[in-house]
């Protein structure tokens, strides 16, 4: 097992090497030279051509990915933040250190001050949302197709559906209506600062709601398909005619089998709820990693695109690993 | 007092077509350790029976009329806690296929210790003491590490051995026994029965047996009864019902199969006409009165017929019962009684070798083998699951390639030949016939397009007229109506599509036909029939066929020259007469003592193989059966590869033990046959 996660933890570092190299090219090469995103669009063309000058933007792009790298490991200072550029781009870490994002255009500070912290309010949102879409979603699946066709099963069902087919928006629009507007009891957006008057868990409130209703429904569906089909096995039949109470059955017999399937799914929502969450932090003005990407991308703020694509690249690979060594863990046909 | 009671029996299941009645009628008595054999086809009813008396028919399923008294309760009113305290404790059931009975994700020992423990009978600790001892009761080698060991790590045999132990760790009063041997080598089946037979001796446990197989039930039970449409047709002592059985469709059973030491020139098999009607789908009057040969309209189907004494212990579902014992069932015409002559070799295998690599191991499926098939004979080539077998069949077809040695078929070597690389006249030259008739047939094309595409294909017929009248005359040949080409594979039974298998694979005229266990998946009552039309067609077109099989019983009937196989080598060959008595290759010696007869008046002598075949991924160093030879000479049989030694000049046995030793060997079947008439 040691060696299988060596071997796959390898995989996923080269899987993210390549990443960046694509995630570099596709930034790099997207509309406007670097030098004009730099430095915006007012700038004058003589500025932009000094600045493409001396960041090098002429050599090959292979060039270019390994000096990016270089900037980024430490082993070579950060060209923007040469004071002749007169660009004002100011890090307190200084201009060469491990994990030099570079300088975020947009917020007008270093990338690492900006990706961390969203990416930390990012988490907490996630986190919370995903403690309770596991059991919520397990609960709902399990019970429902503990008895396949069953008045429980179709009710749960049907549910589900409703759940996972209300968008986002909608959702939050209509919980906003009723705890905002009508009882008044929870604030309507989340800046998670401090002067609104909200506390910082009544902020979290709603869109930990909107995205565990929201996402509960998928899960809970994937989870009763292959509860069902479990309990169709022969091995749950031998369990019962072995005279097992119908709770161990479903607990000892039936569960674990039953969370092979769905348990890749479940990891994939990590992901999910790191970076694709945009519509509910738009919703509620939440600070998150999601709608910072979305804003950066439209501001062609290049390092932290780069950035934090390199940071979800990395979620998804870690959940992916992740998934992979549970579903050995639970599936003893997997290992060997 | 019985300790199973089943009186007037009614069990219907609701689908979406209305109410199907899967069990009627059915009555049955058995008693404390005695042991009760049902027979009967895919879709009779009895697997419903049994899973009925356990309480567990699914949501659709319901006993609408009739009791099931068990050790005095009846089952049928049972609540659920009852019914719970009774399963598993006084009523234990082994499964048809072991592989999927277990629980993948749990540990043989998690599996067997919770059933005490449900029971309340014992602690953990006690209750692993107890599944360690039941275990080695199964025996099974080294119980503590089976305990701790997944299912996937057993093989089938020693699954089906954990399955038995499970039934049996609470002691039960009465074991249902789903076709446990079913799926398992012969080899492997012959163990099973024994074990079940010596279980039954000690724990004083009745068994209540179902199974498609006659000869596997001759072996078990004590009294059978035959079931057919949901209804229990004759029941009777083994002895009783083999040495007179009275129902036609029991006779029509016995008649289809075949018998020891027939073969196909002596004793032709008489096949049962028509298919087992779906679940639920006989007239109510008499059920198989559509394939009854001595059905009398207006007596046979005037009224519900009831079980009827024919003998003291002997009753029988049939009015006419007592006038049947003088109608002889209608033989069908013999196969040409002169033996076919040794013709030109069609298909000549020397050294042919297929090595597979798995990772960085090699597997030796072929090794060396080296045969030969002459023209308008059947080879038959016999051996266990991981013999070798299949293997040989798809490099023949260009299915596979070889690695090395050569396989001549009409003059060309087409060991590295993969079917793709075949002229089209080879190809139709060498077709096959599957074991599942279901998965060669195209779902969503009427069953006779396949046949007009090799039409085609092989030049036979190209324009549109030539081709209908030959595929017309491919379903004659096959005696199937010409409608049915327009039909699709779904509205076909098992049998009609193998006919359709087999008309497809003559259409081009094939000089060699494979056939891999052709009628194995078939119902037992239409086997016979297939069998004769695809030896009658065999016959007619002087067409080599290679018939891979286990059932020993068949390739005694229909083989000309047989191969056996073990571990991808050849242990004997030679033709069929001389093979089924001594000399013997050991392992065929196994083999035949192994195979279940359907006859409980003949005596085998018991010949049982220690353990399982080994792996093809580290083959024994001399000879390939060494290690589970019951007649090992010594180190002799593990060092050096046995040299070829003549029996005849066309019976060949590769064994270390002189050909005058192997000749003195006792023969499997004692005739005792002979002696009783």
């Amino acid at each position: 097992m040691t060696r299988y996660i060596l071997r796959r933890s390898l995989e996923m570092l080269a899987t993210l090497i390549v990443a960046s190299f694509l995630v570099f090219v596709v930034c790099e090469f997207s509309p406007g030279n670097v030098a004009r995103k730099t430095l915006g669009a007012f700038a004058l063309q003589e500025q932009v051509d000094l600045l493409y000058k001396k960041l090098h933007l002429n050599d090959p792009l292979l060039v270019r990915y390994v000096r990016w790298v270089g900037v980024l490991t430490g082993l070579q200072a950060d060209p923007l933040q040469d004071p002749a550029l007169g660009l004002d781009f100011k890090d307190p870490r200084g201009k060469q250190y491990f994990g030099n994002f570079g300088y975020s255009t947009l917020f007008k500070a270093p990338v690492n001050d900006v990706l961390w912290d969203r990416l930390g309010k990012t988490a907490l949102l996630a986190g919370l949302a995903f403690a309770v879409i596991v059991p919520l979603s397990l609960i709902l699946g399990v019970l429902a197709g503990m008895r396949a066709g069953s008045v429980l099963d179709r009710s749960l069902s049907t549910l589900s559906i409703v759940m996972t087919s209300i968008p986002e928006f909608a959702l939050g629009v209509l919980l906003v209506a009723v705890f905002v507007v009508a009882l008044g009891w929870l604030p309507g957006t989340s800046p998670m600062v401090g002067n609104t008057g909200w506390s910082t868990a009544s902020q979290l409130v709603l869109p930990v709601a909107v995205l565990a209703i929201y996402d509960s429904g998928y899960v809970a569906r994937m989870v009763r398909t292959s509860m069902a089909e479990v309990m169709q096995k022969p091995y749950v039949r031998t369990a019962v005619l072995k005279g097992l109470p119908r709770r161990q059955v479903i607990l000892r017999h039936a569960l674990r089998n039953a969370m092979i399937a769905p348990f890749t799914v479940l990891l994939l929502q990590i992901n999910w709820l790191i970076s694709g969450v945009v519509v509910t932090e738009l919703v509620f003005a939440y600070p998150g990693f999601g709608r910072m990407l979305l804003e950066a991308s439209l501001f062609g703020d290049v390092s932290l695109i780069e950035a934090a694509t390199l940071v979800a690249l990395f979620v998804a690979t870690a959940t992916q690993l992740l998934s992979d060594v549970g579903y050995r863990l639970l599936d003893p046909q997997a290992r060997r | 007092m019985s300790l199973l009671e089943i009186r007037d029996l009614r069990v219907e299941y609701t689908t979406s077509r209305g109410t199907v009645a899967a069990v009627q009628d059915f009555s049955l008595d058995i008693a404390p350790g005695e042991s009760f054999g049902l027979v009967g086809e895919s879709g009779c009813g009895k697997s419903t029976l049994i899973l009925a008396i356990m309480g567990y028919m699914g949501r659709n399923g319901a006993v609408t009329k009739g009791e099931i008294l068990f050790e005095g309760r009846n089952l049928v009113r049972a609540g659920r806690e009852e019914l719970r305290r009774i399963r598993g404790a006084r009523m234990a059931i082994v499964y048809q296929e072991p592989a999927t009975a277990l629980n993948p994700s749990m540990t043989i020992g998690q599996q067997l210790i919770e059933v005490p423990m449900a029971h309340g009978e014992a602690t953990a600790a006690d209750a692993r003491l107890r599944a360690v001892r039941v275990l080695a009761d199964v025996h099974l080698p080294d119980p503590d590490s089976v305990m701790r060991r997944y299912p996937h790590q057993l093989s089938g045999g020693q699954k089906q051995r954990v399955v038995i132990a499970m039934a049996l760790l609470a002691n039960p009063a009465l074991l249902l026994l789903d076709e446990p041997t079913t799926g398992l080598d012969v080899t492997v089946e012959a163990a099973v029965l024994d074990l079940l037979n010596e279980l039954r001796a000690k724990y004083g446990t009745a068994l209540f047996y179902i199974s498609h197989n006659l000869g596997v039930i001759a072996q078990v039970c004590e009294r059978i009864g035959v079931m057919y449409a949901g209804k229990l047709v004759e029941e009777a002592s083994a002895e009783a019902l083999f040495a007179l059985p009275r129902h036609p469709y029991t006779r029509g059973l016995l008649a289809s199969l075949p018998r020891p030491g027939a073969d196909k020139r002596t004793a032709p098999l008489v096949p049962i006409p028509g298919v087992v009607p779906a679940a639920g789908r006989a007239p109510p009057t008499c059920g198989f009165l559509s394939r009854c040969a001595h059905g009398e309209r207006g007596k046979c189907d005037a009224s519900v017929v009831p079980l009827l004494r024919a003998a003291p212990a002997h009753v029988v579902r049939c009015v006419r019962w007592a006038e049947l014992p003088a109608m002889p069932p209608a033989a069908p015409p013999a196969l040409a009684n002169a033996p076919t002559d040794v013709g030109a070799t069609v298909m000549e295998a020397h050294d042919l070798t297929r090595v597979f690599s798995v990772g960085r191991r090699k597997l030796i499926a072929n090794d060396h083998l080296t045969l030969a098939a002459q023209r308008g004979r059947v080879l038959a080539i016999v051996g266990e699951s991981g013999s070798g077998k299949s293997t040989f069949a798809k490099v023949l077809a260009g299915l596979d390639a070889a690695s090395s040695g050569s396989l001549v078929v009409l003059g060309e070597d087409v060991a590295r030949r993969p079917v793709r690389r075949r002229a089209a006249k080879l190809v139709a030259a060498v077709q096959m016939v599957f074991q599942q008739p279901e998965g060669t047939l195209n779902p969503s094309h009427p069953v006779g397009w396949p046949l007009a595409r090799s039409l085609r294909k092989f030049g036979i017929a190209r324009d549109r007229r030539t081709v209908d009248a030959k595929v017309a005359a491919l379903l004659e040949m096959v005696r199937l109506p010409a409608s049915l080409r327009h039909a699709l594979p779904r509205q076909l039974s098992g049998g009609q599509k193998q006919r359709i298998a087999i008309a497809r694979a003559f259409a081009g005229n094939p000089e060699l036909l494979i056939a891999d266990e052709p009628v194995s998946a078939l119902d037992v009552s239409v086997r016979a029939a297939v069998i004769n039309l695809l030896l009658r067609i065999q016959q007619e077109s002087r067409t080599t066929l290679v018939f891979i099989s286990h059932d020993l019983g068949l390739v005694r009937y229909l083989a000309d020259d047989v191969v056996v196989m073990y571990l991808g080598q050849v242990m004997e060959a030679g033709p069929v007469a001389a093979l089924f008595d001594p000399p013997y290759h050991p392992y065929t010696e196994a083999l035949l003592s192994a195979a279940p007869v359907p006859d409980p008046t003949v005596k085998t002598t018991r010949i049982r193989l220690e353990g399982e075949i080994p792996s093809p991924l580290n083959v024994p160093q001399g000879c390939r059966f060494a290690t589970r030879c019951p007649r090992k000479l010594g180190r002799v049989c593990d060092d050096t590869p046995p040299p070829l030694r003549e029996a005849t000049a066309d019976h060949i046995i590769h064994c270390h033990i002189p050909i005058e030793d192997l000749r003195a060997v006792p023969p499997v079947f004692a005739r005792a046959v002979a002696t009783a008439h």
